[in-house]
């Protein structure tokens, strides 16, 4: 019975009782895995069709023209918050892109040494930093010295955020960048810093952007390092050394307010929010598709 | 031969022992290669060393703002219960606790689904799926924290109350349990729990997935001809084989839950009460700082909420690193590429 390798005919005879029995388990787990998957792709239907049906409603040109209206008064746009976003991009990309590609490069570079190692590591770390934590980071090292809250702050701490997630990109594609490649610039008397820049780095440019509107994707959406950075403003204002408004933090303060209206304005925030982070997924994801062959998930 | 790049010198050394006659020009090059070389190598090293610099000033500066409290509390900090700006006493045990369960119930119901959804995605599902489920799967993981707890306000609360909690209550009959006993006002730990279990869902289910695509198709060819069934090629030799990886990916989700803040802020209801009902509010230490922090009321109240902020940092710090350990260590120098 227990022999199913005998080479006495084939074994499994005895066991054909068992055998429709395991092959029952067998098509029932594979159904529920299935099932499993399509559960895993319902929340994300219906939170973006709850999200449309919500945000559509309410979003109108004004939305996007007007400045927030005092409480109890209708109407009003979220002008200086989609502004305020856009600058808190900017600061943390010229925060963030600088210091993520140079470390990337140097972990291509320097693969398998020691320190590259740890760095690799400790990046992986900081990725999984929660985002609250680098909002008091930020307040205690930012805003605490200077006695108020300011944009830059808060573009500091999405940038910091974005360090990680960039260099880990960047060291990716560089690596995928043929060793043939340098040794042929480094033969046509290149010297290594311009062989790094002008043909590794530029021949892995496409991934990287891939890498860097991921990242951005990211922290266009993060509310938690704003809270005590750039805290928010009512008013108009692209003085990156005052408070500033952003989208995410407008749509926590309306969603846990008191009005309707804000409420309707929260959803037409986050509808504009999710459009501008899905487009750039959708974006990233094909410009590495078209790069790449598809075949980097 | 191939020749150098128009209007560039040529800098190579083995250039410099041919007599041409021009030989300054190239000389002073090599050492300005020579120098911006060492530059370009230097400045590449500072970028990176940014990245342990960073969190090194994350721990200092942190810790250093929570330690009034931590010194003036000591081990109670962790274990009481007390929190209580206006006698200047804290006690952060109901946010440490509350921080764990609401992680917990996140993993309980994402692995199973992440995971299920994963060995489909790799073993069963056909070649034209794969990459569309996968991409809505990841998907999941680019909604902002702000726009769940948008969600989870209006239609995750609501829904709870109409129909789940009846249903839980009248129909498994759970009700007399403590766990689901008691009050529902609307936020709570459930509540938190379960957007927290959709917010890690793509975590898992990545790094699953690609730890199973990684497994040798030897693996599941032996298993196959040794008579085993789909299912049991799945348990018997696929799965053992990616353990690591997948216990990785689960604990990198423990790691996203521990620190995510603003969707529970905004469904846990923020209150100082550890109730074994699981449809009482509650507080995590992500949101108890982001509630309490620009309302602080003293120095000392302050320092108390830094030292939430320094646990937490400590612990996703732990939990991240076994994580990126395991995922490492079975992917070995592909995964890590």
């Amino acid at each position: 019975m227990s022999t199913a390798i005998a080479p006495r005919g084939f074994a499994p005879r005895p066991r054909v009782r068992g055998l429709a029995r395991r092959r029952g388990t067998s098509i029932v787990m594979v159904t529920l895995t299935c099932i499993a998957a399509a559960l895993a792709v319902v929340p994300l239907i219906v939170i973006l069709a709850y999200l449309l049906k919500q945000g559509a409603g309410s979003l109108d040109l004004h939305f996007f023209t007007r400045m927030p209206k005092p409480p109890g008064e209708t109407g009003g746009g979220m002008a200086n918050a989609i502004v305020g976003t856009l600058i808190l991009i900017g600061i943390a990309s010229v925060v963030g892109l600088p210091v993520g590609v140079g470390a990337g490069l140097y972990l291509a570079e320097q693969r398998g040494s020691r320190l590259a190692n740890a760095v690799r590591f400790l990046a992986d770390v900081l990725n999984g930093l929660p985002s609250i934590v680098m909002g008091i980071f930020a307040w205690q090292f930012l805003v605490r010295p200077f006695g108020h809250f300011s944009a830059l702050a808060g573009g500091a701490a999405l940038g910091a955020m974005m360090i990680p997630l960039v260099t880990r990109t960047t060291e990716e594609m560089v690596r995928t960048v043929p060793q043939s490649l340098r040794e042929a610039a480094l033969a046509l008397g290149y010297p290594r810093w311009r062989t790094s820049l002008q043909i590794v780095l530029r021949t892995a440019a496409g991934g990287i952007v891939t890498g860097v509107l991921v990242a951005v994707a990211r922290i266009a959406g993060e509310t938690a390092p704003l809270l005590f950075t750039a805290i928010g403003n009512n008013f108009w204002s692209t003085n990156v050394t005052q408070p500033i408004s952003a989208l995410p933090l407008q749509i926590f303060s309306y969603a846990t307010g008191p009005y309707d209206d804000w409420h309707a304005q929260a959803w037409a925030g986050a509808l504009v929010l999710i459009a501008m982070v899905l487009v750039i997924s959708v974006l990233a994801r094909f410009v590495t598709r078209a790069r790449h062959g598809g075949g980097h998930d | 031969m191939v020749s150098p790049p128009p209007s560039r010198p040529f800098p190579t050394r083995d250039a410099e022992p041919v007599a041409l006659p021009v030989t300054p020009r190239p000389r002073v090059s090599i050492e300005g290669a020579v120098i911006a070389d060492r530059i370009y190598r230097v400045a590449i090293l500072g970028f990176a060393l940014c990245v342990p610099i960073l969190l090194l000033l994350i721990f200092v500066e942190v810790g250093v703002a929570g330690w009034p409290a931590l010194r003036q509390f000591g081990v109670h900090f962790l274990t009481s219960s007390t929190w209580d700006p206006v006698n200047g006493e804290f006690g952060a045990a109901p946010a440490i606790l509350g921080t764990l369960l609401t992680s917990l119930i996140a993993l309980v119901i994402a692995t199973p689904l992440a995971l299920g959804g994963a060995v489909f995605l790799s073993e069963f599902s056909p070649v034209w799926l794969r990459r569309p489920v996968s991409f809505l799967i990841d998907l999941l993981a680019a909604v902002p924290s702000v726009v769940y707890g948008l969600w989870g306000v209006f239609y995750l609360i609501p829904a709870l109350r109409s129909t789940v909690i009846p249903f839980l209550r009248d129909t498994l009959h759970l009700g007399a349990t403590p766990f689901f006993s008691g009050p529902a006002y609307g936020p709570s730990v459930l509540a938190a729990g379960l957007i927290l279990a959709i917010m890690v869902l793509p975590y898992i289910a990545a790094v699953s997935r690609e730890v199973l695509m990684a497994v040798p198709r030897s693996q599941r060819e032996a298993a196959l001809a040794l008579g085993a069934t789909r299912w049991e090629t799945i348990t018997g030799a696929v799965v053992p084989y990616a353990r690591t990886g997948i216990l990785g990916g689960v604990i990198l989700g423990l790691g996203r839950a521990l620190g995510e803040t603003m969707a529970v802020t905004m469904l846990i209801g923020n209150r100082h009460e550890l109730s074994a009902s699981l449809l009482a509010p509650g507080y995590t230490m992500a949101s108890l700082i982001a509630n309490e922090f620009s309302e602080a009321t003293s120095d000392l109240h302050l320092s108390a909420l830094m030292a939430v902020g320094f646990v937490l940092f400590v612990l996703t710090l732990l939990v991240n690193a076994i994580a990126r350990w395991l995922v490492w260590r079975v992917g070995g120098a592909e995964a890590r590429a």
